[in-house]
């Protein structure tokens, strides 16, 4: 059985006086023990909400949870406040964006590393300094002893990132949400960070849901991988047949719009047309349409079914065939 | 940049070598500060001088010594004279030693209001901010009516409202006008830090509740509240002043206090202004001092100054 199911997620957000806003809509995934599986999309498309829906951190008022999110047997949206504080940070880790946002700034490293022991662990606050220092060690931190002592602004962006993996990993939850974990991050500290978080799930077992807008992560991490348009999965397939055959005509954009090393000089990049738009509804025809190179009249007037097609599903209905090169190009 | 940012300080900053901590760089730039250094220069005499007080002044400021000078039918009081820098007062006791004395019956008055104040004020702001709902309702409603009155007038019924007026009561008059500023100020930026990311970090790690409010969220909520204590400060004794001088303050004169002086000599004012002139002075130099801080303690904590 799945470590983490996720059925039907829906999340709507309803301000008074507005349209009530789907901002995620109907997302299925499962994430199996120790798999790390990749939930892609560009701003707006929900990831972030989905990953606040699984960890219950959604306002209560404004927005409504449907669905069922089943974590080693137990409905996580069921859970009362209480038994939802238990599981987080113990069983559920969480990484965000922004790292030093993060870490609150008038408190020393070491002790919101020692927090959360001393919360979930029931550590005295010499075994957790103890057990900290190791953390921080396990997770490439140099002197740990020394950062320990220091406030957050005193580290360095990728350091700060580092701590807060120490600290969602600390009490060996058995699943990690890393919420565009490299985002703020320059390019280098990117690639050390993904590293040390592959390394640390493998070693671990850990299951990873990562969460990012960026291809590049996925390639280097995902087993699977979801990818998200306007609040619904487009297509979900493994990683080296999602990269090698995209079908979504939204995929194959998403990779034809990257730089490659390997391209011809002078070839210019193929950028999807269009932008996001709000609240796009999925009620009649596909979301994309407005911006697919492949649309059909069908495709405006009927909502496209989830499918699969050859172990992958997909939500289209004229899908890339194999073998195509990118879009048309489009004049900017 | 208000404060005189010099361009050494900005070569440490570009280069990333300068302390970027909230309190390290709040006190470079105050240490550089003109206004900053003349505001502590003059608390800082103020604390000392009222704390040494008992032993600075050259005579008991109870000790009514010149009385024989005191003619009240020709309205004569005690002239300057060598011991006597400032003269005597109304009962014939010595002027100078009654100003030195009166500080520190000043600082108290201005320390504990303001204490107090903030007190009241850090809990029902953080009630408010922390719970919210109707709490934050109910709380902010009060405060609401307790700025809708005039902050003197406020404090004026206050003390009139006990039977016997002491130096304690005036203290409690004047900390109660200044509840509903501190509330307000904590509960704003309470309600801020609760939308942060680190607060929201914090709750995805399972942090209980007063953990995250005691925690994570006071701590990184208080450096507005304690630029508006200093503020306080200056007000509370401007306040207290008042109270004394229309006879609300503590009856008993024996020991002195600035504002009290000050209407003890309502009558006699016109024929002897500097038994006014000099309390009220001091009162506007140590308030000022006060003002002076807490301006540029706000400037050098507030984010918008910092690049």
């Amino acid at each position: 059985m799945a470590l983490l199911e996720v059925r039907d997620l829906t999340v709507v957000f309803q301000r008074r006086g507005e349209e009530p806003f789907r901002a995620v809509d109907g997302v299925s995934f499962d994430v199996e023990p120790g798999q790390t599986v990749g939930l892609v999309g560009e701003s707006g498309c929900g990831k972030s909400v989905t990953s606040l829906a699984i960890m219950g951190l959604l306002p209560k008022r404004g927005a409504t949870v449907t669905g069922t999110v089943t974590y080693d047997g137990t409905d996580l949206l069921k859970l009362s406040d209480k038994q939802m504080r238990d599981k987080r940070g113990s069983e559920l880790g969480m990484v965000f964006q922004d790292p030093l946002s993060s870490l609150n700034p008038v408190i020393p490293i070491g002790l919101q590393v020692t927090e959360v022991l001393e919360r979930h662990r029931g550590l005295a606050r010499k075994e957790a300094m103890i057990e900290a220092k190791n953390l921080l060690d396990k997770v490439g931190i140099p002197d740990p002893n020394r950062r320990l002592k220091e406030y957050p602004h005193q580290l360095s962006g990728g350091m700060r990132q580092r701590a807060l993996i120490a600290i969602a990993l600390a009490c060996r939850p058995k699943l990690l949400i890393a919420d565009e974990p490299t985002t703020a991050l320059d390019v280098t500290i990117q690639a050390q960070i993904l590293s040390l978080m592959k390394e640390l799930v493998q070693d671990l077992g850990t299951a990873l849901v990562m969460i990012t807008h960026d291809l590049g992560v996925v390639a280097g991490l995902c087993d699977e991988v979801n990818v998200l348009y306007g609040g619904k999965v487009v297509e979900k397939a493994n990683r080296h047949p999602l990269f090698a055959e995209p079908r979504h005509p939204y995929t194959h954009g998403l990779l034809a719009s990257i730089p490659r090393l390997d391209a011809a000089p002078g070839e210019k990049l193929t950028p999807i047309r269009g932008s996001v738009a709000d609240n796009i509804p999925w009620t009649q025809g596909c979301a994309f349409a407005p911006r697919c190179p492949n649309a059909l009249d069908v495709c405006v007037q009927v909502t496209p079914a989830e499918e699969d097609q050859l172990g992958r599903l997909l939500r289209c209905h004229n899908p890339v065939v194999p073998g195509t090169p990118a879009a048309e190009e489009v004049p900017v | 940049m208000a404060l005189g940012v010099t361009k050494k300080e900005k070569i440490d900053d570009l280069a990333g070598t300068a302390g970027v901590s909230l309190a390290a760089s709040a006190w470079k730039r105050l240490r550089r500060s003109p206004v900053f250094l003349i505001g502590a220069t003059i608390i800082g005499i103020f604390i000392v001088v009222s704390l040494l007080s008992p032993w600075l002044a050259p005579h008991d400021p109870s000790d009514k010594m010149l009385i024989e000078q005191v003619v009240k039918a020709r309205n004569e009081i005690p002239p300057a004279q060598p011991g006597h820098p400032l003269g005597g007062d109304l009962q014939g006791r010595d002027f100078f030693s009654r100003l030195l004395v009166g500080s520190q019956q000043t600082l108290i008055v201005g320390v504990g209001a303001t204490l107090i104040g903030l007190t009241g004020g850090l809990i029902l702001g953080t009630l408010a901010g922390a719970i919210g709902g109707w709490v934050d309702s109910i709380v902010m409603r009060l405060v609401d009516v307790m700025l809708s009155l005039p902050s003197l007038l406020l404090a004026f019924s206050i003390a009139a409202m006990f039977a016997r007026p002491s130096q304690f009561t005036v203290i409690l008059a004047v900390a109660i006008v200044q509840i509903p500023v501190f509330a307000r100020l904590l509960r704003g930026s309470m309600l801020a830090q609760r939308h942060s990311d680190h607060v929201l970090a914090a709750t995805a790690l399972g942090v209980k509740k007063g953990a995250i409010v005691f925690r994570h969220m006071l701590p990184n909520s208080l450096s507005p509240v304690i630029v508006q204590s200093t503020l306080v400060l200056a007000t509370a004794i401007i306040e207290a002043a008042a109270l004394s001088f229309l006879g609300l303050g503590n009856p008993d004169d024996r020991i002195p206090e600035w504002g009290q002086m000050l209407g003890d000599v309502q009558n006699v004012f016109d024929t002897h202004p500097h038994l006014a002139a000099w309390p009220a002075v001091c009162i506007i130099i140590v308030a000022l001092g006060f003002t002076l801080m807490g301006e540029t303690l706000r400037e050098a904590l507030d984010p918008k100054n910092r690049r």
